[in-house]
C-alpha cells in the first residue's frame, strides 16, 4: 500500500514544494556544463583504473551537494552499469595481449593486459556518465535554456525553440500508444510489427509537422521573434559559488589523476 | 493602461499559396474600440483565417495571396505585435513553456518588457483569467479548461488592445467550458480590451457579445449586427451551415431508457489501468445492454477513457474481469482482452477520439477496406459493404481523398464507418461529438441512433448532455469522489 500512495498522482504535485534547495542548484547550468568537461576530458586522457576509481569515488561523495538522493542517483546509473560491462568485454577480448595469457580463441586472447585494460575501461565509462548526472539530475529546462542564452549566447530563437519542441515529447509517446491499441481495434495487431512501426512512425512525423507548424503559431502570437530585444523575466547570473564549484572540480580531478600517478598505474592513452 | 483598439477591413481577401479559390473573399467591416464581436459562419468559410490576419499571422507572399486590407488602430497588423492577442482552438497548442509562469511571462519577454515588471503582469493576468495556481506549476498537470485560461492569461500579459479567440472551448468538458467563459468575461473588463471570439455554441456566449459578424462562405458578410437581431434574422441559414443557433433544437428522436436487458458485456469488480501499474478506478460492476446505448459521463480524470479502452478489449483489466456474452466468446474464451486483434473485429469495434490515431490507409476507400480485409471476406463482398457504407454516410464523392486531408466532421465520420465496416455487435466510441458543428453532431447522433436500431450495443464516453439524451440506454455516471466507486444506472 505504501508503494501505492508513494507513486500516487499527489506525489508529482506535492514533491518539488518539499524537496529542500541544495547546494548545486545555486551554480548556473552554463557552469555546470564546463564542470562537466572539467570533469570528463582529463579522463579521456588516461586509461588506468585508479584515476577512474578515484574520481567516481570522490563524485559519489559530492551527491549530498546535489540533493539528489543516492538511490536516485544508482538508478540512474544503472542503465551504464549494463552498458559498462559491454565496453569492457571488447577490451578483454581484443585489446594487445601482454603477461599471463590465459585464453585464447579465433582472434580473441585474455591475458592479463586485456584484464586490466578492461576494468579500466569499464570503470572509466561509470566515471564519465557519474558528473552528468549528478550535475543535471535536477537542473531545469528552463534555467538551462536561460543560461545557454544569457551567459554563452546562443541565439534566443534557436534556444527556445529547442525548449519549447522538447515539451512534445510527452505528447508523442501519447500518440504513439493511442495508435498502437488503435491497429489492434482495427484487426491489423496480429502481425506484420515491422510494417506496423513503420506505418506509425510514419503518421508520426506528420503529427510532428503538424504540431510544430501549430506551435510556431502560438509562439508567434505572443511576439516570439518580434523586432528588438528581448528580456528574461529570471536573469541568469553567475556568483562566487560558481567559482567554488569550478575550483571544486578541477580539485577532484587533479586529485584523482595525481593519486593515479603516485600509485604508478597513470598512462596516456597514446603511450 | 492599455486602450482597446479599432480594428477595419476593407474588401480583405487571402489564398493560400496551392489552392485555387480564396479562404475567405471581400470582406468588410469596421470593429470599434470595446466591442465584443462574436464571429460565425460555417465550416470552411475562413473564421480561423480572418483571426490570422488580424493577428498579423498570416505571412508574407510566400504563404498566399492578399487582397484589401485589414488595419489595427489605422497600421497594418504585422506592425503591430503585442497589441493583438490570439489564443488558438487546442488548448495544447497555447503552452509554450513548462512551468505556468514562465509561459506567461514569455509573450512579455519576447515584447522587450523590462524583467522588473513582468512579475506585477504575470500575476495581473493570472488573477484576471481566475488560475489560482503557484507560478511554479508544471503546465501539463493542468486540466483542458486550466490550460486555455493559462493560454488567454500568456495573451492578457502582453496587454493586448484586442483579444481574439479562436473556438476557445470547442475541445473543453463542460466544466472547462464555464471556465473559460467566466474568466473571459472577467479579462475583457479588466483589459480593457476589445474582444472576437469564433465559437459553435454561441448560447455559451451569445449574451457576453455586443455584435454577430457572420461569414459567408462565398465571399463577404451574410450577417452584421446585435446577437438578438441576427438569430432572429438569419438563425435558419445560420444553422443550416453548421451554427448552433438558440432556439433551432435538433430534429432528432430521443431514444428510451432501458432497465433490464439482456448484457452484451459484464463487468465484475473491475479496475481499469491506463499503464498497468496504478488503477485510475476501481470496484466497478455494471452490464452493457445489448441493442441500446450505454453513456458513460463524469468528470476529467475520472477514468473514462480508460473505462471505454478497456471494455473494448484494448487494455487488460487491472482487477477484475469483462466477459462478453457466451455467443460472443473468442477462440481464447469470454474476456475481451484475451481475444486477439482479428478476432475483435465483428465483435468490438472502438471509435478513438483523435480520428488520425486509427487512420492507416492513403485513401478514404482503402481505410474501408482494411477491416473487411483483414477478416479476409472475398472482394465482391467487401466493395459491397463499403460501397453502402460510403453511400449512407455521405462519403461517396470522398471516397479517393486521403483521411488525412478530410475536414473534422468528415474525419470522425470515416473513422465511425471503419468501425461499422465489419459489422460489430459493440461500438464503443470515445468523445465522438468533440470540436464538432451542429451539422456533424447531428449526422453523427443521427448514425449512433440508427445503429442502436439495427441491434448494434453502442457505448459511447460523453460530456455531451445532448448525446446521452438523443442517445437514452443506461447511463453510467462515474463520480469524482473515490469513496463512490460503484455505478449508477
Amino acid at each position: 500500500m505504501s508503494i501505492l500512495t508513494d507513486q500516487g498522482p499527489a506525489r508529482s504535485t506535492a514533491a518539488p514544494a518539499l524537496e529542500r534547495e541544495a547546494w548545486l542548484d545555486g551554480v548556473n547550468p552554463a557552469t555546470k556544463i564546463l564542470l562537466a568537461l572539467v570533469l570528463s576530458i582529463p579522463l579521456l586522457a588516461s586509461i588506468d583504473p585508479v584515476s577512474a576509481l578515484v574520481a567516481v569515488g570522490l563524485q559519489l561523495l559530492c551527491v549530498p551537494l546535489t540533493g539528489l538522493r543516492l538511490r536516485r542517483v544508482l538508478a540512474r546509473l544503472l542503465p551504464i552499469l549494463l552498458v559498462a560491462p559491454i565496453a569492457g568485454v571488447s577490451m578483454l577480448l581484443y585489446a594487445d595481449p601482454g603477461g599471463r595469457v590465459y585464453a585464447t580463441f579465433w582472434h580473441a586472447t585474455i591475458s592479463d593486459a586485456s584484464i586490466a585494460l578492461a576494468v579500466a575501461v569499464g570503470v572509466r565509462v561509470l566515471a564519465l556518465a557519474l558528473p552528468t548526472i549528478l550535475l543535471f539530475g535536477r537542473t531545469d529546462a528552463i534555467d538551462l535554456a536561460a543560461a545557454l542564452a544569457q551567459i554563452v549566447h546562443l541565439p534566443a530563437r534557436f534556444v527556445l525553440g529547442v525548449l519549447a519542441g522538447t515539451r512534445m515529447l510527452g505528447l508523442f509517446l501519447d500518440d504513439w500508444r493511442q495508435m498502437e491499441l488503435a491497429r489492434r481495434a482495427r484487426g491489423v495487431g496480429d502481425s506484420g510489427a515491422v510494417r506496423r512501426f513503420l506505418s506509425m512512425a510514419f503518421v508520426l512525423l506528420v503529427f510532428a509537422v503538424r504540431r510544430g507548424t501549430k506551435l510556431a503559431t502560438a509562439m508567434e502570437a505572443r511576439g516570439f521573434g518580434a523586432p528588438g530585444v528581448r528580456t528574461w523575466a529570471h536573469r541568469s547570473q553567475l556568483h562566487a559559488r560558481d567559482a567554488v564549484a569550478l575550483a571544486g572540480g578541477v580539485v577532484l580531478i587533479a586529485l584523482a589523476l595525481a593519486v593515479a600517478v603516485w600509485a604508478g598505474t597513470f598512462r596516456f592513452v597514446w603511450s | 493602461m492599455n486602450s482597446p483598439a479599432r480594428i477595419e477591413a476593407t474588401g480583405w481577401g487571402w489564398r493560400y499559396a496551392g489552392r485555387r479559390s480564396p479562404a475567405v473573399r471581400d470582406v468588410t467591416f469596421r470593429i470599434e474600440p470595446g466591442e465584443r464581436v462574436l464571429l460565425l459562419g460555417a465550416s470552411g468559410a475562413g473564421k480561423s483565417t480572418l483571426l490570422a490576419g488580424i493577428a498579423g499571422l498570416l505571412g508574407g507572399d510566400d504563404e498566399g495571396e492578399l487582397t484589401g486590407r485589414i488595419t489595427v488602430d489605422g497600421q497594418r497588423p504585422e506592425m503591430q505585435r503585442g497589441r493583438v492577442g490570439l489564443v488558438l482552438q487546442d488548448p495544447d497548442a497555447g503552452v509554450v513553456l513548462s512551468r505556468v509562469g514562465d509561459d506567461v511571462a514569455f509573450g512579455c519577454e519576447n515584447l522587450g518588457v523590462p524583467a522588473s515588471e513582468i512579475p506585477t503582469r504575470v500575476s495581473e493576468a493570472l488573477d484576471a483569467v481566475g488560475l489560482d495556481v503557484a507560478p511554479d506549476r508544471a503546465t501539463a498537470q493542468l486540466s483542458g479548461g486550466q490550460k486555455q485560461r493559462l493560454a488567454i492569461a500568456g495573451v492578457l500579459a502582453m496587454r493586448p488592445g484586442v483579444l481574439l479567440l479562436d473556438e476557445p472551448t470547442a475541445n473543453l468538458d463542460p466544466d472547462g467550458v464555464h471556465e473559460v467563459r467566466a474568466a473571459v468575461e472577467h479579462a475583457v473588463t479588466a483589459a480593457n480590451a476589445t474582444l472576437i471570439v469564433i465559437e459553435h455554441r454561441t448560447q455559451v456566449w451569445a449574451d457576453l457579445m455586443t455584435r454577430v459578424i457572420v461569414l459567408d462562405a462565398d465571399g463577404g458578410l451574410l450577417a452584421d449586427g446585435p446577437p438578438d437581431e441576427v438569430f432572429a434574422r438569419s438563425g435558419t441559414p445560420l444553422a443550416a451551415a453548421g451554427v448552433w443557433v438558440p432556439g433551432h433544437d435538433v430534429d432528432l428522436p430521443l431514444l428510451q431508457t432501458v432497465g433490464d436487458a439482456a448484457p452484451v458485456l459484464s463487468a465484475r469488480a473491475l479496475a481499469v489501468s491506463r499503464d498497468g501499474r496504478r488503477p485510475v478506478r476501481t470496484g466497478l460492476s455494471f452490464d452493457v445492454p445489448d441493442a441500446a446505448a450505454t453513456v458513460i459521463t463524469g468528470p476529467n480524470g475520472v477514468g473514462k477513457s480508460t473505462l471505454a479502452l478497456t471494455l473494448a478489449g484494448l487494455l487488460p483489466e487491472f482487477a477484475g474481469d469483462v466477459v462478453s456474452a457466451i455467443d460472443m466468446a473468442g477462440r481464447r474464451g469470454r474476456r475481451p482482452s484475451r481475444w486477439r486483434s482479428r478476432e475483435l473485429l465483428t465483435r468490438i469495434g472502438t471509435v478513438f477520439q483523435e480520428p488520425e490515431h486509427q487512420f492507416l490507409a492513403q485513401t478514404v476507400r482503402d481505410e474501408l477496406l482494411v477491416g473487411p480485409h483483414a477478416l479476409r471476406l472475398d472482394t465482391a463482398m467487401a466493395n459491397r459493404v463499403v460501397d453502402e457504407l460510403l453511400e449512407r454516410l455521405g462519403l461517396a464523392s470522398l471516397a479517393r481523398a486521403n483521411p488525412f486531408t478530410l475536414s473534422g466532421g468528415q474525419k470522425r465520420r470515416l473513422s465511425v464507418a471503419t468501425v461499422l465496416a465489419t459489422g460489430p455487435r459493440v461500438v464503443v466510441l470515445d468523445e465522438p461529438t468533440f470540436g464538432q458543428d451542429r451539422l456533424g453532431w447531428i449526422s453523427l447522433v443521427q448514425l449512433l441512433q440508427e445503429e442502436i436500431g439495427r441491434g448494434t450495443a453502442v457505448v459511447t464516453v460523453t460530456h455531451d448532455e445532448g448525446v446521452a439524451q438523443h442517445l437514452g440506454g443506461r447511463r453510467l455516471a462515474l463520480v469524482a469522489d473515490e469513496s463512490v466507486e460503484g455505478v449508477a444506472a
